[in-house]
């Protein structure tokens, strides 16, 4: 039933008992392996966030290649030394003049190399903060529907591993330009020694590409199956950090260890088949370095014997040799973090190139105090997917200053139709009118300031209470925040905390009762200060002496304020200007508390069983229900 | 529980960080784990020590080399063992692949074994740490141990101890033989040394103070960052772009700064070995070459010594990355040890067994209990009741008022601090754990649900049941009809926290998962809060049958849920004010009968009545 995928056990538990119905992790199939070192796109794309940084990459390209250059002259230094410095009958001044252009070549050699990491390390780490916070910024503006259906913890892995794997990228990425610059360079300068050595050195190369060829074939496949094996293991781990009173309270944690036990071995064969593919090019690099050194050794040695060549040439052979190897060693170390890096790119592009679907239109124009706080839904049919609309064919309008009531059994589309109000989504058809105007037509963040809100679920963010309540209503006074904490009833709680209003909150407010979040939340709304508050269940989980106590209050706050408000408890509600019952996504009825009650509908159904025994409830309203609540 | 307290502020609140011995004993700690792996371990130092002995024999055999062609050259002797030092240098650097190809697969296999055990092991400590540990704990810190820390133990092995056994025995038996092949070039080739240790552990100790601050920072963002995304709603409706992104960068900058000053103490103690390295290099250049050019060494000694040097330059560029493997060993290695060391303090007793339930009575005696961190203000206390099989039990109080607290002690996610709480007689501290929460189950007020499909999710507690339980509990928490309705069925995935359901469905999945695991008490912490009241009496309808056979506790605001309760109790600051059933409370004429006033009355303002009456 469920989609199998790489992470579900292989079913060691298959022992003819039942199907085990469990899983460790996301039960969602992973990105399909990407293992291409370079893809072109990829790479322009991460290029448009180096652009910015134009003039440090040129610097450390620079430094690059003159640190490469004075590695380069090097052995050619002691080469001279060699040749004409030491001779028995040399004059002492040109070893000291060849000594003086080294301390040079090594004094350079030291600045370019100290601009070069520096430069890159820091452009790298610019670079990363860059991409971070683009992909921040985009993740406030693409629409909720996309958020809906992408866990936290697969998002954070973007902006956190992903990101770091491209920093790694760029600081290689320039040391790779100076190991293909020394890798050049050697040649050259070989060439230009002894073109005939050369090319007997170089014979080995063709031989170290075919085997890199046959090399990669393999090793792209071993590097992205663990670098994918980690991600797994992490969302399990990730899970089981966010759901553990879950796990505890269904004592499941004994079976979750066994199964992650599994994803976790998995993960360490993954790497270990990675690892022994990484390092078995190190035997071979090395074999070609010995070829290499010993044609110098027999063929070279050769030419000094026969006068073709002085014996500082062939010094300088080796030396070069033994660098020679350095990069196509550290190239094929790269070959990985490349890999990775294209692999995470393109998870990046994909989370930069999520469709902004909600988005102003151009000629939006702000919704300002003078709008009024009307709402109005005009034939709005809606649904999270399309073909299944939640809403179909609402209507109804609040005006400015009137409080309306939403009602309607479970899964009717009460939260959703709020959410149209303030345009998380936009509608498939009709349209929401706020303050007179579409609310397609007019700047989201003027829209999140006419509105404020209080949602279904409370939620709180790690600070202290009078952060949270001011939230980004950064002009309240500390004194409005308590005044809004009065209003609901909070601030007798608050001020026994240890802290009182500066005492920190947990995540998600961990440290408080659901029904004392709630309050935060509703107070949070107070303090924002906005034309309309739209009340989703802000009261279910209080008990109705307090609630009563918020109403009290709140009527003096809502005066002149335009209140849609959610609730299952009817006495909640009784007193709204006027009520709208919806039902399957349907508003099937209309008018205040006396007109519904002696229309004697679903609303009236509702309000009577609030008070009946459930020992009482004729059986044909349950069934007449039934099909209402689902 | 305040040492538990204290543990977690120290860990994650860095009221005091890592110390420096703290730090010292995850280093030996870790090379201690890593050598549980003796075999891996071992190989991976006798495969070190003889990668070294190949790469010192190799700078003698090019000196050989160049001394042979010069005295062929000069003598015109035979060329033979010009081919044999050839063929010599050829089967060295084969070896010596070889050896430093097992060598790191060694290496990296303990490193991987060892993330594997500590995987596992921090995946079993997080699960069993209590309630109270998370409450104070931030889920990004422990994702930030199990991934970065962890990692950076993983690295230990293979980047820091095997490279500094590696250099070390490089320089050691590399000094040894300079030094008695010519004493004096031998001290010039390595007179950086002593520059580039003290360099390096300066480095070292910068490095490790500021991976810790730096760690935190970016611990800081990460918050920042998560807490965004799963409060998008939250941040969409108050139109709090700005706001989140101003938190985004002030986090980020601190990050930034930070990074760039490890950068810059990275590159100037590394470009500075380096130019020591080179002017040692210059040195024996220098020096040699003028001892050549006097005859006393020849140029193939000469050559072994600058190629000797080559050999050493990869090695010192790569201190620096060795040294920062180190400060990152030691800073995560504390962190990760302080969590595998935290001790559970709700955990089986020593010779616990199995709960036995026979006639399925619960019994609370003077039950009190104060989070941690709270002072001596108890959120619960003197709560006493008894209610046998079949019973219900209604809980009701102002928000704050404890009832969460409450219900929380009798499947011990919390263990009550005074009083005891005992089922059939047997006290639940005294039998095990797991039985306790078998046979406890609360449909929690804030549920979670994980990322899989719905039947999983309700055959969470019991993952071998047949597809009828599920279809049963599910009918009876009335989301059968709902299920049916979806394109999948019961394999539709929910999502995280179950965002796709609305909060009615939500709950109803979380009671339909509570039901089956059929326990001797079942708990309803306010759990139909969002679901309509016809909704609602059809699943307190279907749950009549489950009532029969067990203890039903309910915590509700709405009254119709629990006015046929057994008893109803009636918390105000963790006490109990009322208790009786129903009809008692009302004539009573206290606070229950005000709430029910309250909701009951269809019409007036009872709000002014009942100031008065307070
Ligand atoms: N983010 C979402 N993605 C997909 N479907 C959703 C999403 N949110 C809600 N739904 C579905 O839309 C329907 C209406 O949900 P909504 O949350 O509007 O109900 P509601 O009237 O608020 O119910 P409740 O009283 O239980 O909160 C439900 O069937 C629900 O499963
Ligand atoms: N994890 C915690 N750490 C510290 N204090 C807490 C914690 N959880 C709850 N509290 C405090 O303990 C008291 C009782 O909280 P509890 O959750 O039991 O209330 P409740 O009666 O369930 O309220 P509600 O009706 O709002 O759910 C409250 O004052 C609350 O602030
Ligand atoms: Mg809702
Ligand atoms: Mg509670």
């Amino acid at each position: 039933m469920s989609p199998t995928r790489a992470g579900e056990p292989r079913d060691p538990h298959d022992d003819g008992r039942p199907r085990l119905r469990a899983v460790v992790g996301s039960d969602r199939i992973e990105e399909e392996i990407f293992g291409r070192a370079f893809d072109g796109k990829v790479v322009r794309r991460i290029w448009a966030f180096v652009e910015p940084y134009r003039r440090q990459v040129m610097i450390a390209v620079a430094a690059v290649i003159t640190f490469t250059l004075a590695q380069l002259t090097i052995p050619l230094l002691i080469r001279y030394a060699i040749d004409h410095g030491m001779a028995p009958d040399a004059d002492p001044r040109i070893l000291s003049g060849i000594v003086a252009i080294f301390a040079v070549v090594i004094a350079v050699n030291y600045v370019a190399s100290r601009v070069q990491e520096g430069v890159t390390g820091r452009m790298a780490e610019n670079v990363l903060f860059d991409i971070r916070r683009k992909m921040f910024a985009h993740l406030q503006r693409v629409s909720l529907s996309f958020m809906d259906k992408t866990e936290v913890g697969r998002l954070m892995s973007r902006l956190q591993g992903d990101v770091n794997s491209m920093q790694e990228f760029l600081e290689t990425s320039v040391l790779s330009v100076g190991d293909v610059m020394l890798l050049v360079g050697i040649v050259g300068v070989m060439l230009w020694l002894d073109w005939q050595l050369a090319l007997l050195v170089l014979a080995v190369m063709p031989i170290l590409f075919g085997v890199r060829v046959l090399w990669i074939a393999k090793a792209r496949a071993a590097f992205m199956a663990a670098h994918e094996a980690n991600s797994i293991t992490n969302g399990a781990l990730a899970e089981a950090i966010h759901g553990v009173r879950a796990v505890q309270a269904m004592d499941r944690a004994a079976l979750n260890a066994e199964l992650y036990g599994e994803l976790v071995d998995r993960n360490y064969e993954a790497h270990l088949r990675a690892s022994r593919l990484a390092q078995i090019m190190v035997p071979i690099v090395d074999s070609l370095t010995g070829i290499a050194m010993a044609v110098v050794v027999v063929a070279g040695g050769q030419m000094v014997v026969s006068g073709r060549i002085d014996v500082g040439v062939m010094v300088a052979f080796l030396f070069y040799i033994q660098r020679f190897f350095d990069p196509i060693r550290s190239l094929t170390m790269q070959y990985s973090v490349m890999q990775r890096a294209m692999a995470s790119g393109h998870r990046l592009t994909e989370v930069l190139d999520v469709e902004v679907s909600v988005e102003d239109a151009p000629d939006a124009v702000p919704l300002g105090p003078d709008d009024d706080g009307s709402v109005e839904f005009r034939d709005v049919t809606f649904g999270y997917n399309p073909k299944h609309p939640v809403l179909k064919d609402v209507s109804f309008k609040v005006n400015s200053g009137e409080t309306v009531a939403l009602v309607g059994p479970t899964g009717s589309g009460k939260s959703s139709s709020m959410a149209l109000v303030h345009r998380f989504y936009d509608v498939q058809d009709g349209a929401v009118l706020v303050g007179g105007k579409d609310v397609r037509t007019v700047t989201q963040e003027s829209l999140g300031r006419h509105i404020a809100m209080v949602l279904q679920e409370p939620y709180l963010f790690t600070g202290t209470v009078m952060e949270n309540i001011r939230y980004s209503s950064h002009w309240a006074s500390d004194e409005e925040v308590v005044e809004a904490a009065k209003a609901v009833g909070a601030h007798s709680f608050i001020e026994v905390l240890p802290q009182g209003y500066e005492t920190m909150l947990e995540e998600r407010g961990g440290n408080l009762s659901l029904g004392q979040r709630q309050l935060l939340s509703f107070a949070r709304a107070l303090v924002a200060d906005a034309k309309i508050l739209v009340l989703d269940e802000a009261t279910a989980n209080i008990d109705s002496y307090t609630e009563m106590l918020i109403q009290k209050a709140l009527r003096r706050l809502l005066e002149g304020r335009t209140g849609l408000v959610i609730a299952h408890r009817l006495a909640t509600i009784r007193n709204a200007d006027r009520i709208v019952v919806l039902q399957q996504g349907r508003l099937i009825e209309e008018g205040n508390h006396d007109a519904l009650i002696a229309k004697n509908g679903l609303y009236s159904k509702l309000y009577n069983l609030n008070y009946a025994s459930f020992d009482d409830i004729p059986e044909e309203l349950t069934e007449a229900d039934r099909e209402v609540a689902t | 529980m305040t040492t538990q307290t204290e543990l977690s502020d120290r860990m994650f609140r860095r009221t005091g960080g890592v110390d420096r011995q703290q730090g010292l004993g995850a280093i030996t700690r870790i090379t201690k784990m890593a050598f549980r792996y003796p075999g891996r371990a071992i190989l991976a130092m006798v495969a070190t020590i003889a990668a070294v002995a190949m790469q010192l024999s190799i700078p003698v055999l090019l000196g050989r080399a160049v001394d042979l062609t010069q005295a062929i050259a000069a003598e015109a002797a035979d060329p033979g063992p010009l081919i044999t030092v050839a063929l010599t240098l050829l089967g060295v650097s084969v070896l010596r692949g070889l050896f430093t190809l097992a060598q790191n697969y060694s290496a990296e296999s303990v490193g991987h074994a060892l993330a594997r055990d500590l995987r596992g092991a921090i995946y079993d400590k997080i699960q069993r740490l209590p309630f109270s540990f998370h409450d104070r704990t931030h889920s990004g810190d422990l994702i930030t141990v199990g991934m970065l820390d962890l990692e950076g133990v993983r690295m230990y092995f293979s980047t820091a101890l095997v490279r500094t056994v590696l250099l070390a025995l490089l320089i050691g038996f590399g000094a040894w033989q300079l030094i008695s092949t010519d004493p004096l070039m031998g001290v010039l080739a390595l007179s950086f040394v002593p520059f580039a240790a003290w360099r390096s552990s300066v480095m070292q100790l910068t490095l490790r103070r500021t991976w810790l601050v730096l760690q935190e920072k970016l611990g800081v963002l990460s918050q920042v960052m998560e807490e965004n995304l799963a409060g998008i709603r939250v941040v969409r409706a108050f139109a709090a772009a700005n706001h989140e992104m101003d938190k985004f960068d002030r986090a980020s900058k601190m990050a930034l700064d930070l990074s760039h000053e490890r950068v810059d103490v990275r590159v100037k103690s590394t470009s500075a070995m380096t130019l020591a390295f080179f002017t040692a290099m210059g040195l024996v250049l220098l020096v040699g070459g003028r001892r050549v050019a006097a005859g006393e060494i020849t140029v193939g000694t000469l050559a072994e010594f600058l190629t000797f040097m080559t050999i050493l330059q990869m090695p010192v560029r790569q201190l620096g990355l060795m040294v920062n493997a180190y400060a990152r060993a030691s800073t995560c290695g504390a962190r990760l040890f302080l969590l595998l060391d935290m001790p559970v303090e709700i955990d089986d007793a020593p010779d616990a067994k199995p709960l036995e339930i026979t006639e399925g009575t619960l019994k609370l005696e003077n039950v009190g209990f104060a989070y941690p961190g709270t002072g001596e203000q108890k959120a619960v206390a003197g709560i006493g009741f008894e209610a046998r099989r079949g019973e219900t039990i209604g809980i009701v109080g102002p928000p704050g008022s404890g009832k969460t607290t409450l219900m929380h002690l009798i499947p011990r996610y919390y263990d009550a601090s005074d009083g005891a709480i005992s089922i059939d007689g047997q006290d639940i501290r005294e039998v095990t754990l797991s039985s306790v929460r078998q046979a406890v189950a609360v449909v929690q007020q804030d549920s979670f649900l994980f990322t899989t499909s719905i039947e999983n999710n309700i055959a969470y507690a019991h993952p071998r049941t047949d597809a009828r339980r599920i279809r049963g509990v599910s009918e009876s928490a009335q989301l059968h009809d709902y299920v049916l309705g979806l394109p999948r069925q019961y394999s539709t995935i929910v999502g995280e926290r179950g965002v796709s359901l609305s909060g009615g469905q939500r709950q109803r999945l979380s009671i339909a998962r509570t039901l089956m695991m059929e326990p001797a008490v079942l708990i309803f912490d306010d759990s139909t809060a969002a679901i309509d009241a016809g909704t609602e009496s059809r699943i307190r309808a279907a749950l009549r049958k489950y009532a029969s056979s067990r203890v039903t506790l309910i915590v509700a605001h709405r009254l119709a849920s629990l006015m046929h309760a057994d008893r109803i109790v009636f918390l105000e600051n963790g006490r109990i004010v009322e208790q009786g059933n129903h009809e008692e409370l009302l004539a009573l004429g206290g606070r229950y009968k005000a709430l029910h006033d309250l909701q009951m009355r269809p019409d007036g303002d009872v709000l002014d009545e009942m100031e008065d009456a307070r």
